[in-house]
């Protein structure tokens, strides 16, 4: 399991391949890269700022993966977010995940990026033409994480 | 105790980190919370109840009953946007 916060780019080929290691148990991997976009609610967006809190989300990140690999059978995990500044086109997020079989890769891949939004300590602040504004939070990103909470007792 | 604000937060405060006494009585998150509220508007105003606003424990999602002691970490935050 690797989680990594970082201010350079990704090459999420490299990564993904690292990831799997030519492991022959691999027989699923299941990858999400989120990305900066030019708009956002109604504004042209220029650039993004990304802040976070040193320790704490990295400890977040691995509870979020701990969390994915007692829910799935996973093989390995791999969480790397950027931070500072970014502009749109530019890649954000990468989780990747390697299981046996892609039922476990592709649920718990959209399990941790429900749970990363929610839950670690990230924070993006927009440039825009208006001036500078922090993103609001979602109610939609709860409601996404919420759906993995069932009668699980770890919804918080 | 350390204390730090991130984000809207650390701009509306003008404050990213400080070292505080913990004063008598205070050993609980919400404890805390009236205590920076009594500083000024300013505290007041971001601190609020009823506004969005996480706090972390030694860097741990914490609530309002969550205790407090010398020596604790303390983040305040609004809601997170990573991802």
């Amino acid at each position: 399991m690797t989680v990594r916060v970082q201010t350079e780019d990704f090459d999420a080929g490299a990564e993904i391949a690292r990831l799997r290691r030519g492991d022959p148990k691999v027989g699923a991997v299941a990858a999400f890269i989120g990305v900066a976009r030019d708009v956002n609610d109604g504004a042209a967006v220029a650039t993004l700022s990304l802040e976070y809190y040193p320790g704490m989300t990295e400890k977040a990140l691995e509870g979020i993966v701990a969390q994915a690999r007692s829910r799935w059978r996973l093989i390995d995990v791999l969480v790397v977010h950027r931070v500072g500044e970014l502009k749109p086109t530019d890649q954000i997020v990468l989780v990747a995940v390697t299981s046996e079989h892609r039922g476990d890769a592709f649920a718990a891949c959209e399990f941790l990026m429900d749970y990363l939004k929610t839950r670690a300590p990230f924070w993006k602040k927009e440039a825009t033409t208006g001036g500078e504004r922090w993103v609001e939070a979602r109610d939609s990103d709860d409601e996404a994480a919420s759906r993995w909470s069932g009668k699980q007792s770890d919804a918080t | 105790m350390r204390l730090l604000y991130f984000a809207r937060l650390r701009e509306d405060l003008g404050c990213a980190e400080e070292t505080i006494e913990l004063p008598p009585g205070v050993d609980t998150v919400a404890g805390l919370r009236a205590h920076l509220m009594a500083r000024g508007s300013a505290w007041r105003q971001a601190l609020a109840q009823g506004r969005a606003l996480q706090v972390a424990v030694n860097q741990d999602m914490a609530q309002p009953g969550t205790p407090v002691k010398p020596g604790d970490e303390v983040a305040f935050f609004p809601p997170v946007t990573g991802g």
